[in-house]
């Protein structure tokens, strides 16, 4: 059983953090993994940096930049991340933009990933029909989980399909918007996640975007089976480097 | 095999829609509709009326007689620099404002490089009364203010896009995220027949009233529809789209396209994406773009910001793929010399972008009897201080 499927059995509400890969510095990417693991944290995604990363909002399309600048690369980040199954058990997510994966090639990728212990994908501009089609085969010869984002404009029909192609979570966008732009959610917002989780999907879903802190955590996990951080975290590292990760972890889920 | 945009929006290897999930409502609304909208005998009355009344169509072709002479070939200019706001641009921001209408949207988003686009969208919001925001890198704002008070003169808001490298792939990019974050009652106007599917197609489709008047106007003076070239500067790729749009399946007519190769295309200084550029994913297309061998988009240089893309739409990757379209790259020197050339045989001052398509003939040679059709994209007023200074005027 994918590692993905095994830790969403497990009780409690699940804490997922975003960062990107080679920041704040080129070398930081596995002590930060390391140190996230040691605070409790269930999953991690781990941002393979783009130089147009559309989806983004600034926080996160700086820290890519810097990292690219610093020399990240691909192949940079399965160096880095060679051996990483012997000191990390929680499950690892690859985020990147679709570009740079199809130039490394979709099957080298995904056979790299096996090799280094990823348990899924997150590519928010590969659609799901071209996924279908071309690359799904790819995915599950090496048993990585490709996750599907949904928005409050996703229609009905459209979830029912996505949830019928899932196989770990769904990525549950909780506004119209790029990431790092909200605070706190509406009242809108919170009818979105209590539909979402009346459809009983037979994937669990995780709610990301805008979420920063322990009264948005726990809103969006009222409904969800957890909730992923991102650009709350990288301005967490823009401001205290790798440092201290135990006290923003405990900020949003006290232990 | 026909060129155009299969139903997926495919052209051959390129095209398609490579969008995040939250664009997808955006897009697909578009994309269920604008066959559809564009047939309807009221859109096609409102929009041929505004080209005919508004935009000043059609725009003459002309014979350019002692160009024609320097060369030796029978040399045509469609003149879209005689458009309203200066350029083909126009014809796709008249189409795109009615089928924002249509759709029901009342704010308007673009991007613009050197801001022709920005302000041909500008134009039209202010003909309709629709609020207008231009997302422009914040370099462009620098290096093309002329344009940025037009635009603000027309009641557009202009947002600096201070992501990246701060010029027309980061406005774009800015202008997608604008969308993201206003799915319901915004539409965006892209510029050139590049981003996800149905853009390229529908604004090919706009822009394809070039070659439709040519056909009439050449039929005219020639006593034949079809020339034995069309040629087009290419950036994005819009008007080189109008004009050949009527003749991609007439293997008849010589497709030529013309890219900005910069300072020359192993200077590391160049926007020739046919030469320099891969398969890949731009703005929600596959298309040819440049970029690292890590997957990292480029930055391109041309002396002209209308060919300064990184990408090309992929009707026009598939036309150097397919080997249908014959792509020559010129130096910011050749065009300079091409443009102040015209100017002293015709009369006409075009811009830099053009002046690419009308350098081709130093080296490329035509039959004395060859009838080559040139599209004059753009007037070369905005171009003025860049002329001044190249040629210490």
């Amino acid at each position: 059983m994918n590692r993905i499927n095994k830790k969403l059995q497990e009780e409690q509400k699940m804490l997922s953090i975003y960062f990107t890969a080679g920041y704040p510095e080129l070398e930081d990417t596995v002590s930060i993994i390391q140190d996230l693991e040691k605070n409790g944290v269930d999953f991690i995604e781990i941002g393979l940096p783009f130089s147009d990363p559309l989806a983004d909002g600034p926080t996160i399309q700086e820290s890519s930049t810097k990292a690219l600048k610093s020399g990240m690369t691909t192949n940079r980040l399965f160096e880095q991340l060679k051996g990483i199954m012997d000191s990390v058990e929680i499950p690892l997510v690859i985020m990147g933009y679709f570009n740079p994966i199809l130039q490394y090639g979709v099957e080298k990728f995904c056979k790299k990933c096996a090799e280094t212990g990823i348990d899924g994908l997150i590519i928010p501009d590969l659609p799901v029909d071209v996924y279908n089609e071309e690359y799904k085969s790819i995915f599950e010869e090496n048993g990585l989980q490709n996750i599907f984002l949904i928005t409050p404009q996703t229609s009905e029909e459209r979830i029912r399909f996505i949830d019928s192609v899932s196989n770990g979570f769904i990525y549950m966008v909780s506004t119209a918007s790029v990431t790092g732009s909200t605070s706190g959610f509406s009242e809108e917002t919170r009818d979105y996640f209590k539909r979402i989780s009346a459809m009983k999907l037979q994937n669990p879903q995780i709610v990301g975007f805008g979420i920063s802190d322990e009264e948005t955590f726990n809103q969006a996990t009222e409904y969800a089976k957890g909730a992923i951080i991102g650009s709350a975290f990288i301005k967490h590292l823009n401001a205290n480097g790798k440092n201290n990760i135990g006290d923003f972890v405990k900020n949003i889920r006290p232990v | 095999m026909s060129y155009q945009a299969n139903e997926k929006g495919y052209y051959g290897d390129f095209g398609g829609a490579f969008i995040p999930e939250m664009l997808y409502p955006n897009v697909e609304e578009l994309r269920s509709q604008y066959l559809d909208i564009m047939k309807e005998e009221s859109f096609q009355k409102e929009f041929k009326d505004l080209l005919h009344d508004y935009v000043g169509r059609p725009t003459p072709l002309y014979y350019a007689e002692r160009f024609s002479k320097k060369y030796g070939t029978k040399i045509y200019l469609k003149r879209e620099d005689l458009c309203h706001t200066g350029a083909h641009k126009v014809n796709n921001t008249v189409g795109q404002i009615l089928m924002a209408k249509r759709l029901g949207k009342d704010r308007i988003i673009a991007e613009t490089g050197a801001g022709q686009h920005g302000v041909a969208t500008a134009t039209v919001c202010a003909l309709m009364g629709i609020e207008c925001i231009v997302y422009m890198g914040e370099i462009d704002i620098e290096r093309q203010a002329p344009n940025v008070a037009r635009m603000k003169m027309l009641g557009a808001k202009v947002v600096p896009a201070k992501s990246g490298s701060r010029t027309l792939k980061d406005a774009t990019n800015e202008a997608i995220r604008d969308w993201i974050n206003n799915p319901l009652d915004t539409h965006y106007i892209i510029g050139s027949v590049v981003g996800p599917h149905p853009y390229p197609d529908m604004v090919a489709r706009f822009q394809a009233v070039i070659s439709e008047e040519i056909k009439v106007q050449l039929k005219e003076k020639e006593n034949r529809e079809n020339p034995d070239y069309v040629v087009a500067c290419v950036g994005g790729g819009s008007n080189a789209a109008g004009i050949y749009y009527h003749y991609l399946d007439n293997p008849e007519v010589g497709i030529i396209a013309v890219e900005a190769a910069g300072k020359g295309i192993q200077s590391g200084e160049s926007a020739a994406t046919s030469a320099l550029g891969k398969e890949g994913i731009i703005h929600g297309s596959k298309t040819l773009l440049m970029q690292t061998d890590d997957g990292q988009i480029t930055e391109p240089y041309s002396i002209s910001a209308g060919l300064d893309y990184p990408g090309v739409g992929p009707m026009h990757a598939n036309l150097f793929r397919s080997g249908r379209g014959e792509f020559i790259s010129i130096t910011d020197k050749a065009a300079m010399n091409a443009g102040q050339e015209l100017a002293k045989l015709e009369g006409i001052i075009p811009a830099i972008e053009t002046s690419h398509a009308l350098a081709i003939f130093e080296n490329r040679k035509f039959k004395e009897d060859d009838v080559v059709v040139i599209n004059l994209s753009g007037r070369g007023d905005k171009d003025l201080s860049t002329y001044i200074d190249y040629f210490d005027l």
